[in-house]
């Protein structure tokens, strides 16, 4: 297998996690909730699948109770600000810091145990393909399911009723009400499904990517993960799109800590955030009228494909994202 | 007989609870929500809550050095909870403020480094303003972001937290790193007649609380009193009428931000002089979270920044002893604080909603 190869691989590994909780976000933020905790719940999910697993010594256990993990904290922020209109941003990021604190409680009998880990999967024959063999079919079934999340979430959204009526909820929930939709019911559901995917992410972290657990396991992954759905247009292709960007980026960084010496492995670590900021100034500046006017001025052979890029980058949240939905 | 009971009822004034009673009531249910959950936690550990309680409540009080400690946290946390409070009624969450107070302190080494051989009060003067400079930039770095980017403020000071605290790491293990070894644990101390005075062998520099009070004074008269505080109010509740109004929303949100990074880089100007007398990676110790919790918990009501910085910071230091008296994590604290808030939001929650 050659450099490239193994690169390309460990990169579609890394963005597993990511994969998930950005999906789960990507679906609550089109149903209009945002759901600001996904650090800490990311967190509480990798921290209850370890000590599950752990317990039980079952993989799936741990699984299982991350999703219900990420169901309940999704549950408690739908009650908090569907139903008692409290601010979504502030009891998100209530329950992020709550829950990193209590990862870290709960957590602490659990720090750098060895425990059980997703098994590795080879397909049988796929994976002995040339190229595409160690790139796709020589991963567990976390990694594989993770390839299918983008494509399902694209389907439900853009090719099923379901979707049309949650997207709808984003953009208007008083006409999605008008035409029998129950709003909020529909929203807790939604939100819930998500936060479920968030939790998995936490126990891919735990149970396969970074195996077992420590103080503030995941370092930041939730943040990262809201800012690739904005990144994304909160549309899936291009939300994974994100997430394998980031995971390269990442790997790049962690390589490049051997050609850099000088440097602290810490700076790496923190270098993501920096590109998120930058990240989110390009896809926010490339929608404002100066950029088009700007665009207008261009020699006409330039014009249609820079037109065509920008528009590719920039893509709007959805019109009631965060709103409070009053019935009418 | 029947007349008694034909008898349209007159409208019967709800049995209202005591009124005190009713003022309490809010307080009350957030306050046994937290226990609550803040008890199941600890039960699931197999400590002792009460045990647990009688530490993390009258830990910080058990001796004059723990109380000092309590002070010496206080003061920094009130400076960021106070300047929250501005960005707050703006209609902001500065998450930044990790950030700020983590540049503030870095500022705050500049004339430490450049220009040792000042007299100590001169010098600790240069501190605080470079510390207030460096916050303020940051601070204005997110709005910057904010107002002429489109990036959530949110994003934009998270993202900055985290590129403040790599540059306060690289800085310890870099540049500044301590003659001979490079470690993690921070710069070289600072010599002894540079740290802020302090009373008597105990930690406790007043400077530091009398600072952040006076802080919180300045906001409190600010925020009640001038235009500027009631043109601040108007942004937040509505920025779009309060621009057609001709208040400069923009330029509100800038000011309300830099003020805020202003009182963290303070904040962190203390972390330096008043607690670690060198800069340590995690200079901020969450101080800046804490403060969002705390500004949080009191909807940015001045009254109330003082009492609950001070509850919270004497958490945070009665946790401490936990790990060694009864072999809990010391994050209990985090989940007591981050508990009260988001009961907090239950309560007002329940009690707004009609019916």
């Amino acid at each position: 297998m050659d450099q490239a190869t193994i690169f390309a691989a460990a990169v579609l590994a890394a963005a597993a996690p990511l994969i998930f909780a950005t999906m789960g976000e990507t679906l609550t933020e089109r149903a209009g909730v945002v759901n600001l905790s996904l650090d800490g719940t990311i967190l509480m999910g990798a921290m209850i699948a370890f000590a599950v697993a752990l317990k039980t010594q079952s993989v799936l256990l741990g699984f299982g109770a991350a999703a219900l993990t990420g169901a309940l904290i999704a549950l408690v922020l739908c009650f908090l600000s569907l139903s008692l209109r409290q601010s979504q941003t502030a009891v998100g990021f209530v329950l992020a810091l709550l829950c990193t604190e209590l990862s870290s409680f709960l957590g602490a009998p659990f720090v750098r145990l060895p425990g059980p880990a997703v098994p590795f999967l080879p397909i049988p024959g796929l994976a002995d393909l040339p190229l595409i063999g160690p790139l796709l079919f020589q991963h567990d079934l976390a990694i594989y399911t993770s390839f299918l999340l983008a494509p399902l979430a694209g389907w439900l959204l853009f090719q099923t009723r379901i979707g049309l009526t949650l997207r709808a909820l984003g953009e208007r929930p008083e006409a999605a009400y008008a035409r029998g939709v129950p709003v909020t019911l529909v929203r807790y559901l939604v939100t819930v499904a998500g936060g479920a995917l968030v939790g998995i992410a936490g126990a891919v972290y735990s149970l396969d990517l970074k195996q077992g657990w420590s103080y503030r396991h995941t370092f930041g992954a939730g943040w990262i993960a809201l800012a690739i759905v904005i990144f994304g247009g909160w549309r899936p292709w291009r939300v994974a799109l994100g997430c394998y960007l980031f995971a390269a980026l990442e790997i790049l960084a962690l390589r490049m800590q051997s050609v850099l010496t000088g440097l602290p492995t810490q700076v790496f670590q923190v270098a993501p955030f920096a590109l998120m900021i930058a990240v989110l100034v390009l896809v926010n500046l490339a929608g404002r009228r100066r950029v088009s006017r700007r665009i207008g001025g261009l020699p006409p052979g330039l014009r249609g494909p820079v037109q065509a890029l920008v528009d590719r980058l920039v893509a709007p949240a959805p019109a009631a994202l965060g709103q409070p939905f009053e019935r009418p | 007989m029947n007349i008694e009971i034909n008898r349209p009822r007159e409208p019967q004034p709800r049995p209202a609870l005591a009124p005190w009673l009713g003022a309490l009531r809010l307080p009350l249910l957030t306050l046994a929500g937290a226990l609550a959950l803040t008890t199941l936690a600890l039960l699931s550990t197999g400590v002792s809550p009460l045990q647990a309680y009688r530490i993390l409540i009258f830990g910080a009080f058990s001796s004059p050095s723990r109380f000092s400690d309590m002070i010496m946290l206080a003061a920094p946390l009130l400076l960021c909870a106070t300047g929250l409070t501005l960005t707050f009624r703006s209609g902001l969450y500065n998450l930044g403020v990790e950030g700020q107070l983590a540049l503030g302190a870095v500022a705050a080494m500049l004339p430490l480094r450049l220009l040792p051989d000042l007299p100590a009060p001169l010098l600790w003067m240069l501190c605080f303003a470079c510390a207030a400079a460096g916050g303020a930039c940051w601070a204005l770095l997110a709005a910057g972001l904010r107002l002429f980017a489109g990036v959530s403020e949110i994003f934009a000071g998270l993202g900055l937290n985290f590129v403040a605290s790599g540059l306060a790491l690289y800085l310890v293990l870099g540049p500044w790193r301590r003659s001979g070894s490079a470690s993690m644990s921070g710069t070289e101390l600072l010599p002894r007649d540079l740290w802020l005075p302090t009373i008597g062998t105990l930690r406790l520099a007043p400077l530091a609380p009398i600072l952040a009070l006076a802080a919180l004074a300045v906001v409190w008269w600010i925020l009640r009193q001038t235009r500027w505080g009631l043109e601040l109010r108007a942004v937040g509740l509505n920025a779009e009428a309060a621009d057609r109004l001709g208040v400069p929303a923009q330029r509100r949100i800038g000011q309300a931000m830099a003020a805020c990074g202003l009182l963290a880089g303070m904040a962190g100007a203390i972390q330096i002089l008043g607690v670690f007398h060198q800069l340590i990676p995690n200079i901020s110790s969450g101080i800046g979270l804490l403060g969002l919790l705390a500004a949080l918990l009191v909807r940015a009501d001045p009254r109330w920044v003082l009492p609950v910085s001070i509850v919270f910071a004497s958490f945070t230091v009665g946790s401490v002893q936990l790990p060694l008296a009864l072999g809990v994590d010391s994050s209990i604290a985090g989940v007591l604080q981050g508990a009260l808030v988001l009961f907090a939001l239950l309560a007002r929650g329940v009690m707004s909603k009609p019916g």
